[in-house]
């Protein structure tokens, strides 16, 4: 069991806080992303 | 080489003893063998399967594969059909060919790795176990299988002069379509459904609740990538038989698919990413398996998201081909990975599954019949060109 981790409810906070940072980390990576994909030439 | 030599070199090229045929004849002549001796002697007799490892390559590459990478015909069908994006039309022929022939050859695969064949049909009609995820996978490729038949049924018919029949089915069209994504999305995901019933075999990088969905997002991402490179080889070998759509819509195929491949697997990365947070594997990230693990998923899915990218931007459509075989590749590692490198990973070596040189033979067989009727097909039905009697149907 992870440092401070003690019961499943302390698991599932640690956990999900990761994944909705990450979650709001990707949506931002992706809007980059999604903008360095489409800068180029419009012809197809 | 003048024009005359050609012409009189033509009647070579068309001589039965080509490399292409020489070279599949042997390996057609190894794998009637190896059936023989596979229905003769049994299982032990060619692979090294046994209790601890029942399954090998002929579910991890044969069924895992080739369910995964023959998604291209629901991917390509969908988008045109569905989606409207008419422009893709020149490849929807050729990707309903592929996922016909993928699933088909699935089927053949089974054969050989079911110890008993003919029992296949026991699961719809004798005793049907509709509480196992298996029954779901075996009647969704069933039914779709059934599906892909009636979508490729046209060009057949086309080519036999079957104008009635072939109006019927081509009128089904966007039914066909509608049912051939439901059943995808159902057995494409319960693929990675099946998955969770070991999660003890299966290395936790890999092992998630979410492996329905990482199959079927992937399985998204390989059916786009192998759209353009079936279309790369299609075009190298098969390039005098396209008429000029096909040939004109080369790149915008490639430079769409590529652009929509790019987004899927940036997807796709984040998920697999929330599934290791998810999971609290953070520490298993720097043991050799995980080193293997960011094989995976930082060389063969963020490497070519990006590559993709990079090729859509610059309208590079070389680049966008030859990441489009990295792709196709990735899926392939994924899914041995998931259905044998990981698999039972905490064995020691010796007890460890390795594949029989007689079961590779058995895949390399079941691989060669499909690119001998996949050329079959495309040298004389309308594929890649549209038939002379139907130039207004679309």
């Amino acid at each position: 069991m992870p440092e401070g981790i003690h019961t499943l409810q302390e698991f599932m906070l640690r956990t999900k806080g990761v994944v909705y940072l990450l979650a709001i980390a990707y949506l931002i990576g992706f809007i980059m992303f999604w903008r360095f994909v489409n800068q180029g030439k419009k012809r197809y | 080489m003048s024009q005359e030599s050609v012409a009189a070199a033509k009647p070579a090229d068309r001589s039965w003893l080509n490399p292409f045929n020489v070279v599949m004849g042997i390996i057609v002549l190894i794998g009637l063998l190896l059936t023989v001796r596979r229905f003769t002697f049994g299982l032990g007799s060619v692979t090294n399967l046994d209790d601890t490892n029942p399954w090998g390559i002929w579910v991890g590459f044969d069924l895992y594969c080739g369910v995964a990478l023959a998604a291209g015909g629901y991917v390509t069908a969908a988008a045109v059909e569905l989606f409207g994006l008419k422009k893709y039309h020149a490849a929807v022929r050729p990707a309903i060919l592929t996922g016909f022939l993928g699933y088909s050859l699935v089927g053949f695969a089974l054969l050989y790795d079911v110890g008993r064949p003919w029992r296949l049909p026991y699961p719809f009609f004798v005793s049907q176990g509709v509480t196992s995820v298996m029954f779901e996978v075996g009647a969704c490729v069933l039914l779709y299988l059934t599906v892909l038949f009636l979508e490729f049924s046209p060009i057949a018919l086309e080519w036999l002069g079957q104008k009635r029949l072939r109006n019927l089915l081509v009128k089904l069209t966007l039914t066909l379509t509608i049912m051939g994504v439901v059943l995808s999305t159902l057995h494409q995901s319960s693929l990675g459904a099946m998955m969770l019933i070991a999660p003890s075999k299966l290395h936790p990088l890999w092992y998630s609740p979410f492996m329905p969905i990482f199959f079927f997002i992937s399985s998204i991402a390989a059916g786009l990538s192998m759209v353009v490179f079936e279309a790369t080889l299609s075009h190298r070998y098969f390039g005098n038989k396209m008429d000029e759509e096909h040939t004109a819509s080369r790149d915008v195929v490639a430079i769409g698919f590529g652009r929509a491949a790019a987004m899927v697997l940036a997807g796709y990365f984040a998920i697999k990413v929330f599934g290791v947070a998810l999971g609290n594997h953070w520490d298993l990230l720097f043991t050799g398996w995980g080193a293997w693990f960011a094989v995976e998923m930082l060389g063969f899915v963020a490497l070519p998201a990006f590559l993709f990218a990079v090729g859509v931007r610059d309208h590079n459509v070389k680049l966008i081909r030859g990441t489009a075989l990295l792709s196709v590749l990735g899926i392939v590692l994924n899914r041995l990975n998931v259905t044998l490198i990981a698999f039972n990973w905490t064995l020691p070596f010796e007890e460890r599954y390795i594949p029989n040189i007689q079961e590779i033979g058995v895949s390399v067989f079941v691989v060669a019949c499909g690119i001998i009727v996949f050329r079959f097909i495309v040298t004389n039905m309308p594929v890649f060109y549209e038939h002379p009697d139907y130039k207004e149907a679309h």
